[in-house]
């Protein structure tokens, strides 16, 4: 976001919030009757263990003895508290589901599936350190961030926490993580897809070397193009393993099958494709979900990675694929 | 196994310290192929394929991680007994060391303390794509299967490296989610990685035409990296290459 000022889009996007019914694991409620399911609205740019205040006067009554380890799960499945909610919600819940219904635990945390969270602290590490990975992406190295002031460190911590918008993109701006423009190309030497910046071109209209713009579209073929069996690639030699934008995003994937048996598989989806792909022939995509809503591919890519972004300068896309279950006789 | 390949070249001379996924895959080819020729003590090496999933029809032959599991390590004493500590200074530089002795492993963690069981170490080196550099990523367990928690992993690290962790500003360790096996795993932070193999690689005289062997990467990438663990490499894993 190296505009000084919100956008519309922007905006949306940061008041953006998912209604949460968060239920006590039965395992832990030790009085009768079990206390009601807490209700809460939950930023989609923040992080589940940043609720904890809010969540734990509902339960604290009622919990047996011990120290809080606190984490959460939908219908059994542990969720992964460095992700933001909304990237959880919009990978887990194919249909909407509103209010969306978590289980919440204060004991037994699960340490050989979920990495140790301390509260606010370990949120706060995590992201600086997204943020970090997201400079080095798009800088070659993460000077930018190291240096930033403790103060400056603090406030822009806490525009995230309280979804001040307008004070992150203050301290934000300040980290010259991209200066806006709208050409995208492909590097065919290098292992990116590369926004690349142009101060001379700041003016310039969407552009690539096609005469095109590059849309979303564009960018989920190239990074899954395994799923687009009907469009070759121009070369099938591109390396592809990250995509970032000149306002100074790194692209982060999530894909699932949908189905609420598949284990959560978010990570950066990172492929140098030497070989040809072989065309898929038993999953396609069915849906591709961005902040909660379904962009049309055709929107210039430049947009949505400036207006979408999460503000640790990741785009969280979420895909949805349908496979075809094989035949057994 | 990709046959092993001394093609592929770093211009030192403008080079950042990184490589790509496929530079990767051939240096950890080179690697394996070393470690276990000149490694016998250790377990083997292998490259572990990416899990292919169920939905995508193809993933590149490039992907995947290098796996040593079951390397067994003693707990050391308190480290002010184990440690004379005058011989052992030099290993706070961390250069490329090239042990001219067979000890792979540092002797100091050998001594065996009869009353502790072994800790056993599995460790991972993945390519990390944002930063494109190895990173290495280990988990601790008794030989009775229990994990072991930061503290009893720096008891069995040789005492130095313990130092070196608490001070280095590159070599600390974390747990994050192991990106293939997606479960809790500790590693080494790689975001100064690249700047101490730029500095490891300006030592090494460059071949006739320019460029220092990619095949020569890994090898002195864990010349550093092991070095938290007391694994040293011999002197033979690096002299092979290249010649």
């Amino acid at each position: 976001m190296g505009s000084k000022t919100a956008t519309e889009a922007q905006k949306y996007v940061w008041e953006g919030a998912i209604p949460l019914q968060i239920h006590l694991h039965e395992s832990e409620v030790t009085t009768l009757p079990s206390p009601s399911p807490a209700l809460i609205l939950a930023p989609r740019i923040g992080y589940l263990p940043l609720l904890v205040p809010q969540i734990k006067p509902f339960f604290s009554s009622t919990l047996p003895p011990g120290s809080d380890t606190v984490w959460f799960e939908y219908q059994g499945l542990p969720l992964k508290w460095y992700i933001p909610t909304g990237v959880l919600y919009d990978l887990l819940c194919a249909e909407p589901e509103r209010p969306w219904n978590l289980t919440v635990h204060f004991r037994g945390y699960p340490g050989n599936i979920l990495t140790p969270c301390e509260g606010e602290d370990s949120v706060k590490w995590s992201f600086i350190n997204s943020l970090k990975e997201a400079a080095y992406i798009v800088n070659g190295n993460c000077k930018n961030v190291m240096n930033m002031s403790q103060s400056d460190q603090s406030e822009l911590w806490r525009s995230v926490l309280n979804g001040n918008l307008e004070a992150y993109i203050r301290v934000s701006s300040k980290l010259k993580l991209g200066l806006g423009g709208d050409d995208f190309s492909i590097k065919l030497n290098t292992s990116s897809l590369k926004y690349r910046q142009s101060a001379a071109d700041a003016e310039a209209s969407a552009t690539i070397k096609a005469g095109k713009c590059f849309t979303l579209g564009d960018a989920v073929k190239a990074l899954l193009p395994e799923l687009f069996p009907d469009k070759s690639l121009p070369n099938d030699s591109m390396s592809l393993p990250q995509v970032e934008d000149g306002e100074g995003s790194a692209l982060e994937e999530a894909s699932d099958t949908g189905s609420a048996r598949s284990p959560e598989d978010t990570g950066e989806l990172v492929r140098e494709c030497q070989d040809s792909c072989s065309l898929s022939e038993t999953a396609d995509v069915k849906l591709i979900r961005i902040q909660g809503i379904e962009p049309k591919l055709e929107i210039p890519f430049a947009w949505v990675v400036n207006n979408l972004m999460n503000p640790e300068h990741f785009l969280h896309i979420s895909v949805y694929v349908r496979v075809q279950e094989p035949i057994t006789v | 196994m990709a046959t092993l390949s001394n093609q592929g070249k770093i211009d030192i001379s403008c080079w950042d310290g990184t490589i790509s996924q496929h530079e990767f895959h051939t240096a950890a080819s080179a690697f394996a192929e070393r470690w276990n020729k000149f490694n016998a003590a250790l377990p083997q090496c292998s490259w572990v394929a990416r899990p292919k999933s169920p939905y995508l029809s193809s993933t590149s032959k490039d992907e995947g991680y290098l796996s040593v599991e079951n390397v067994i390590m003693f707990p050391t004493p308190a480290a002010e007994s184990c440690y004379g500590g005058d011989d052992k200074e030099g290993e706070e530089e961390l250069s490329c060391s090239r042990s001219q002795e067979d000890d792979f492993i540092d002797g100091a963690t050998m001594l065996q303390n009869h009353d502790d069981a072994s800790h056993h170490y599995d460790f991972h080196v993945v390519y990390n794509a944002s930063y494109r550099v190895p990173v290495l990523y280990f988990r601790a367990y008794c030989s009775d299967g229990r994990t072991l928690v930061l503290d009893d992993v720096e008891k069995s690290i040789p005492a130095i490296s313990a130092k070196l962790l608490m001070l280095s500003k590159w070599t600390f360790i974390t747990q994050e989610d192991h990106p293939y096996l997606n479960c809790p795993w500790y590693t080494l932070h790689p975001c100064g990685t690249s700047e101490w193999m730029k500095m490891l690689f300006s030592h090494e005289p460059a071949v006739d035409d320019g460029g220092v062997a990619v095949a020569k990467y890994l090898v002195s990438w864990f010349s550093v990296a092991g070095q938290v663990f007391g694994l040293k490499i011999p002197f033979e894993m690096l002299s092979s290459i290249g010649n």
